[in-house]
């Protein structure tokens, strides 16, 4: 089995004025993709990137359900989010709501896709704001500090978007 | 559609589609009006008042060459947009980078139930 190393190559693009779009492929197949966005104990290792780590991981996997994840970030505080699943096609899609508990207005409805290909999976997490000025608002708080500054609150805004489920 | 009358940033000026397009033509080096509006197809006043907003912030400089004003870039601005979607890949990087180490496993855990059925 070869493994084809993806390290950073997750693609960021602002499709909409509302809207932040990531995308990255993975050397698996989707229902292993699937697996690891979907299984508290699998979700415990990836959510929190390099930013800190899970310590509470639930998920009720099915329409209505809800999700939240506990980190602790690097920074020793405590970050939490949660959700509700809105449309699940096992292997396939993911529609659920996301709230970073610290910034509850700022809610955002993020779509998962994974499409398969020849044993790889890309998948991509479309995230939409109610509108412009929410996705923004934080944005233009962040800008007006130092570089230091913005680049923490920036921090902040990517936290409140952690599309996992 | 319509559009809230601020222009103060680099990101309200390059949401416009049409104004995206005239940084890219002017990539391609400074071009004077009247270039920008036979290759837009637009009303000169219409590209002007576009050229307008994106001086506003910056992101296009203009000069005086004879008669005619010519138009460049100034991509400067676009950092911040750049600076800013970064923080997003930095952050997902992170994470993906870890899930692929979870898929890894997870793979070579099915290869090896694999070979215990045989």
């Amino acid at each position: 089995m070869s493994t084809v190393t993806s390290s950073g190559t997750a693609v960021v693009t602002l499709p909409a004025d509302n809207q932040i779009l990531i995308t990255r492929e993975f050397d698996a197949p989707a229902r292993l993709v699937w697996k690891a966005w979907t299984t508290p104990e699998l979700i415990k290792r990836w959510w929190a990137g390099e930013r800190g780590e899970v310590i509470s991981v639930e998920v009720d996997l099915r329409v209505g359900g809800r999700w939240r994840n506990v980190m602790i970030a690097d920074g020793g505080f405590e970050v939490a989010f949660h959700g509700e699943y809105r449309e699940i096609v096992e292997h396939e899609r993911i529609v659920s709501t996301e709230v970073y508990e610290g910034l509850p207005d700022a809610s955002s409805l993020n779509t998962l896709t994974l499409v398969e290909r020849d044993g790889r999976t890309t998948l991509t997490v479309l995230a939409e704001y109610p509108s412009k000025e929410l996705r923004d608002g934080h944005l233009e708080s962040g800008m007006e500090g130092g570089m230091q500054e913005s680049l923490d609150e920036l921090e902040q805004v990517a936290l409140s978007l952690a599309g996992s489920n | 559609m319509a559009r809230a009358a601020t222009t103060a940033d680099a990101f309200n000026a390059v949401a416009e589609p049409r104004r995206r397009q005239i940084l890219d033509l002017l990539a391609g080096g400074e071009k004077p009006v009247n270039e920008l509006v036979a290759v837009l197809a637009l009303a000169q006043p219409l590209v002007s008042k576009h050229l307008r907003v994106l001086r506003e912030v910056g992101l296009v400089e203009v000069r005086d060459s004879g008669r005619q004003r010519v138009y460049r870039l100034n991509a400067r601005p676009l950092k911040d947009i750049d600076d800013w979607v970064s923080g997003y890949r930095r952050w997902w990087s992170g994470r993906f980078d870890r899930m692929d180490v979870v898929l890894a496993e997870l793979k070579e855990s099915e290869d090896g139930d694999e070979h215990g059925d045989q």
